[in-house]
């Protein structure tokens, strides 16, 4: 190794050492302050303690934002995913015009501001008449899941060779079968881990769901954001540090599905 | 009509399967936008641009128009200044750091922001781990507050933001063949002049997304600065949001936002031009 090749690798190294520290440091100081027995969020905590999330069951109002959130989060997910797999296939399959234009016009919730989409929604919803808080972050969640599974799943289906449903056929499957047994089963992967970060959208959406809230149906992160704003102490590290470890869930099983350069695909 | 037996392009059946997504989606999203902004064109006396006359008249909205694009400059900065080479790093990396650095970009990407802001309130407090560092360094003299403060809302954000800025350059890093660089070495030229010359252009595509993908979104952030630097400093997205919520002045609100979607959509339909300028230059 020459003098030039070794200290490229340090730079590396020191570039990557800097970047990994520095992404990970909000993720790491919310478990440990939420494992930390001070009140005023000392680092590193002079002692752990279990105390913060000891205090989560007597949080009032967490339970049913964690329920409205879980709720919302599948029905919108589930959704999506049919719409979004029915028209991923119409998008890789089908021989029309305007199929890119289509495509744009359902990826691009992604890239408009929340915010905006959601003041157009508030007003939109009202003029045509949905006044009910919770059929409204509904139908509006379906709108942040589906990009996720339209653009992963048209990328899983642009790879699959449909030639194998005709062979599968050839060989005395009918065509349902055929799909079932070669379609899906190749699918399943993008299909599982579209839908779980779909789900984490929707469960981490703040600047959409805050429009559609009452003093009844309010989801996770609009009353978290509460608390921090009456009162803030550890316990809302504690609430993050779970909402961190599912998303730890989901990265390991996708993974093991998909896996980690192909989840880091732009 | 010469050729009767080909079926028309829009009686293919299987596009039929879009419907239902892109009537849904017409519905609920691309009508409230299209009426927001529709609203906002319209007073009293038909098609009027007075909110807008009015809204940029008030010399306080400049200052909030003004913030909000020196942060978001600020954020995409510093963001590219951290991104580029650690796209490389993640490119040349070994297979388990390349693991270990794929992680730490993917997994804050899943995890909300109101988690990651709540995080920084606590990294930028006066005994919070960055004034620590500092201190330690011996770069400040006594521990200070960055919460509240715009560099630690740039901080913040950039850190937020970061993975998006990455991944693109990551993204066409990798397909670089790296003899290009030593090809040019072999000819003689210096490395400034291999890296202004072979790498800057080739990553130029991947340059232009993540700026894009970071400036717009920090840009229209809204929980970010809420809950980093507070009300005294208003950006466009955190006007819009307090107009609607707390000041309940619809049309100022329905002003700025249709000026954020603006922004946001001359963002994306400008990159996405510019990234096809330089994709034909090359070819």
């Amino acid at each position: 190794m020459t003098a030039i090749e070794r200290v490229s690798q340090y730079v590396v190294w020191a570039i990557a050492g800097f970047t990994v520290v520095f992404l990970m440091t909000p993720l790491i100081v919310t478990i440990a302050v939420s494992f930390g027995s001070s009140t005023v969020f000392t680092l590193p905590p002079p002692d752990w303690s279990l105390r913060w999330y000891e205090r989560l069951a007597g949080m009032r109002g967490l339970l049913p934002a964690l329920v409205v959130s879980l709720q919302i989060a599948a029905v919108s997910t589930a959704v999506a995913m049919v719409l979004g797999t029915l028209c991923a296939i119409a998008l890789v399959r089908g021989r029309f015009p305007g199929r890119e234009t289509v495509s744009t016009f359902l990826v691009s919730p992604l890239m408009l501001p929340g915010l905006v989409i959601g003041i157009a929604m508030l007003q939109g919803f009202k003029a045509m008449g949905l006044r009910d808080v919770y059929a409204s972050l509904l139908v509006a969640h379906v709108v942040i899941t589906l990009p996720y599974i339209v653009r992963t799943v048209v990328g899983a289906l642009s790879l699959f060779d449909f030639s194998l449903i005709d062979a599968a056929r050839t060989l005395g499957c009918s065509y349902p079968a055929a799909l079932m047994r070669v379609l899906v089963p190749s699918l399943a992967p993008a299909f599982l881990t579209s839908g779980m970060f779909a789900f984490l959208a929707s469960m981490d959406n703040y600047p959409i769901s805050m429009f559609f809230t009452d003093a009844w149906t309010k989801t996770l992160p609009i009353q978290m954001l509460q608390y921090v704003e009456e009162r803030p102490d550890p316990t809302i590290a504690a609430i993050s540090a779970g909402l961190v470890l599912l998303a730890i869930v989901a990265l390991v099983i996708g993974d093991r599905l998909v896996g980690l350069r192909k989840l880091a695909d732009f | 009509m010469t050729v009767k037996s080909a079926p028309s392009p829009w009686r293919d059946p299987v596009a039929l399967l879009a419907a239902p997504a892109v009537i849904y989606l017409l519905v609920v999203y691309a009508f409230p936008l299209l009426w927001l902004f529709m609203k906002s064109l319209t007073g009293p006396g038909g098609l009027t641009l007075q909110p807008y006359v009015s809204f940029l008249s008030d010399p306080f909205n400049w200052r909030v128009v003004g913030n909000t694009l020196r942060v978001a400059a600020w954020v995409t900065v510093v963001c590219f200044a951290i991104g580029y080479p650690a796209a490389f790093a993640l490119a040349r990396a070994g297979a388990v750091l390349q693991i270990v650095m794929l992680v730490s970009i993917i997994l804050p990407l899943s995890v909300g922001a109101v988690v990651k802001a709540f995080a920084w309130q606590i990294v930028l407090r006066r005994d919070g781990i960055v004034s620590q560092t500092l201190v330690g360094l011996g770069l400040w003299d006594e521990p200070q507050r960055l919460l509240f403060t715009e560099t630690g809302l740039v901080l913040g954000a950039a850190n937020i933001f970061l993975p998006f800025m990455i991944l693109p350059i990551y993204s066409v890093v990798k397909l670089i063949d790296p003899r290009l660089s030593e090809a040019g070495a072999t000819l003689g030229a210096t490395p400034l002049y291999r890296f202004t010359h072979v790498t800057l252009p080739l990553t130029l595509p991947g340059i232009v997304s993540g700026v894009a993908f970071v400036f717009s979104m920090s840009v229209s952030m809204f929980v970010i600065p809420s809950l980093l630097i507070g009300d005294r400093f208003q950006t466009l997205a955190t006007l819009t949001g307090r107009s609607f919520l707390l000041m309940r002045n619809e049309q100022l609100g329905s002003t700025t936002a249709v000026i954020l979607l603006v922004l946001a959509v001359s963002i994306v339909v400008g990159s996405t031009w510019v990234a096809r300028r330089i994709g034909g230059n090359q070819a």
